[in-house]
């Protein structure tokens, strides 16, 4: 990784800070710990779309929603010009877990009386969320400290190493999140549940007919997508130590996930991983060769980015519609595996399709 | 009737202007293979969608095993002991064959959120349960072989089987299926016929059983129940139903080439 982003820069000329061995450590250290945060979230995505087919068009404001409980929990009270409830400067870890639970909340909230109706309902009260809690962040008048956002949110062990050291310990809690939320979210659905899901994804009418209470299953679903998308978005909170509400862009909460879990392999968990890491190279690397790329690219190449990430996702739909990692036949792991999937080169081919 | 397990009473659905079931009653005793035939159109599939909780009726009454669950959810009525098969399959193609028997088993605890991740032993003994449970099914309509294939790539007619044994999987007292035999091979299609007059005769489950094929029908069933446009024409045993005049002009005139 570090080699790939090293010789990149190199050979495409003149990176202004990647030409140091330091510069290059802290970009990728920055990079990685940003991946495994995005890759949380999009793990939580999986279980909602992957797995049961849940069309949610407002990930970013579960992500929102947990950012601001666990910065209103573990900030102190309010003072000068600021204006917040809470502010009950409780430890970081107690802020992560009433994120969690906000994030479970607000699903719930939405789920409970869309869920039972079709499908499409639950989409479209999805994509008001995020701009009500966008408004509502602003305006809500010492409530959560409008536009400013909130400030000096703690960094969890912030004391405990050097401030110089402290990029890789942050790196360690964002990993050793993702590997905790990778073997929750496995332990949950690489099971006869992670199997009623897929089959309500697949064909309701066969999921109802194999007595399955289907609307039961997608609130659970969309619930635990939910609190792992607050978790995720506390993470980001603590890890940044400042929010406010014009960060938490469409674009990037909602619109950047899903082509993640799209390259990534929806369905397969460690798939949707790679895919994280994969699109979060484009995203975050285009900046970096800004100066290499022609006038025309490199001035906006903000704007440009869009536009690579979206080809990127058309690619995959057209080309290669399981992904990198396509999912498995085989949904509960206390059966044996199966031989794999089609190839890549099938895949890539079209071949499967035919089948 | 004595003991009937399934009672049909004036049932209608309306599809926009369409009366597809039109009033029908009819009753299915317990222990019986019960055919219900009829030409296209006649609302043999509407029926079955209306009884298994799939579309609510717009009139009439069905009552399961002397429990009125008219209108009920499929969920609700899967645990009054009923299961069916569809007469398009609707198999979860990405899913393997086995798991997509799987899924139908009953009393499965991994099915809820917090048992594979809490108590995972208690979820992979009952796993192992139901996967010999589907393997067995799988036998008997001969797609073991097949068992961790993908089911989308199976072939129309062994479509038919893995419904057939997904709707035993669930260990039914009434199974409702829709033309079993359609698109089966004619060798393996007897053998049904017997593997479903086996199942009816040692575990006393009861099939309703949509079917075009008479001789299958004839073979397989103690009653038969004619529907035309919507309603009941004729009941009764395969001989008086097929010797009737009404039927052969209604039914066997246009449809049995
Ligand atoms: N979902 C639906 N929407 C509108 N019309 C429907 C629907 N389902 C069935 N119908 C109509 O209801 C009538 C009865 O259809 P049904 O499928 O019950 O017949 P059937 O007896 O099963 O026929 P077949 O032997 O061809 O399977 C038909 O006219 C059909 O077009
Ligand atoms: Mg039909």
């Amino acid at each position: 990784m570090l080699e790939a982003i090293m010789g990149l820069a190199m050979s495409l000329g003149d990176p202004t800070f990647l030409v140091t061995f330091q510069g290059a450590v802290n970009w990728s250290v920055g990079f990685l710990t940003t991946v495994a945060i995005f890759a949380i979230v999009v793990l939580g995505l999986n279980v909602q779309w992957g797995y049961t087919g849940i069309l949610n068009f407002g990930v970013v404001a579960f992500f929102m929603v947990g950012a601001y409980t666990s910065a209103l929990l573990t900030l102190g009270p309010a003072t000068g010009f600021n204006a917040y409830i809470l502010g009950l400067d409780l430890p970081v870890l107690v802020g992560w877990l009433g994120a969690a639970l906000a994030g479970a909340l607000l699903a719930l909230l939405v789920g409970l009386p869309t869920l039972r109706l079709r499908l499409d309902f639950l989409a479209i009260a999805t994509i008001g969320i995020a701009e009500i809690l966008r408004t509502f962040a602003r305006s809500g008048n010492g409530l959560v400290n409008r536009n400013e956002g909130l400030n000096g949110i703690p960094g969890f062990l912030a004391g405990t190493v050097d401030r110089g050291d402290y990029k890789w310990l942050l790196l360690a809690i964002a990993l050793a999140s993702l590997l905790l939320v990778y073997l929750l979210v496995r332990a949950a659905t690489e099971s006869p549940w992670g199997r009623v899901l897929r089959a309500i994804r697949d064909n309701e009418a066969t999921a109802q007919a194999a007595g399955k209470r289907t609307t039961v299953y997608r609130l659970q679903a969309f619930v635990l997508g939910g609190a792992i998308m607050g978790f995720a978005g506390a993470l980001y909170a603590h890890r940044i130590g400042a929010i406010s509400p014009p960060g938490f862009t469409d674009l990037f909460g909602t619109f950047l996930p899903y082509t993640m879990l799209i390259v990534g392999g929806a369905g397969n968990h460690r798939g949707v991983i790679l895919g994280s890491l994969v699109v979060g190279f484009f995203w975050f690397g285009t900046p970096l060769v800004q100066e290499s790329l022609p006038d025309a690219i490199g001035t906006n190449v903000f704007v440009w980015r869009q536009f690579f990430v979206g080809l990127l996702v058309v690619m995959f739909i057209l080309w290669l519609p399981k992904g990198l990692i396509a999912e498995e036949a085989r949904v509960s792991r206390f059966l044996p595996r199966v031989a794999g999937g089609p190839s890549l080169r099938a895949r890539i081919t079209g071949r499967f399709r035919a089948e | 009737m004595a003991d009937a397990i399934l009672v049909v009473d004036r049932l209608e659905k309306r599809f926009g202007g369409n009366r597809a079931v039109d009033g029908a009653s009819f009753e299915v005793a317990r222990g019986s293979i019960t055919g219900l035939i009829g030409p296209n159109g006649a609302g043999k599939t509407t029926c079955f969608n209306c009884i298994a909780g799939a579309i609510r009726p717009d009139g009439g009454r069905v009552t399961l095993n002397g429990q009125d669950v008219t209108g009920w959810p499929p969920h609700r009525v899967y645990a009054q002991g009923l299961s069916r098969t569809f007469q398009i399959p609707q198999e979860l193609s990405g899913m393997t064959v086995l798991e997509n028997v799987m899924l139908t088993a009953r009393d499965h605890p991994g099915e809820n959120l917090w048992e594979p991740i809490l108590r995972p032993w208690r979820v992979a003994s009952r796993e192992a349960e139901v996967r010999e449970h589907a393997m067995a099914m799988l036998r008997q309509v001969n797609l073991e072989p097949l068992a961790h294939e993908r089911a989308g790539t199976l072939s129309g007619g062994q479509r038919k089987l893995l419904e057939l044994a997904r709707a035993l999987m669930a260990d039914p007292e009434l199974v409702l299926l829709d033309e079993p035999s359609a698109g089966v091979n004619p060798t393996l299609a007897s053998r049904l016929v017997e593997d479903i007059r086996t199942i009816n005769r040692e575990r006393g489950v009861t099939f309703l059983v949509i079917g075009h094929d008479m001789d299958v029908v004839a073979r397989l069933c103690d009653r038969l129940v004619v529907m035309t446009s919507g309603r009941v024409m004729v009941e009764g045993t395969p001989d008086e139903v097929l010797n009737n005049a009404e039927v052969q002009e209604a039914y066997l005139g246009s449809q049995y080439r």
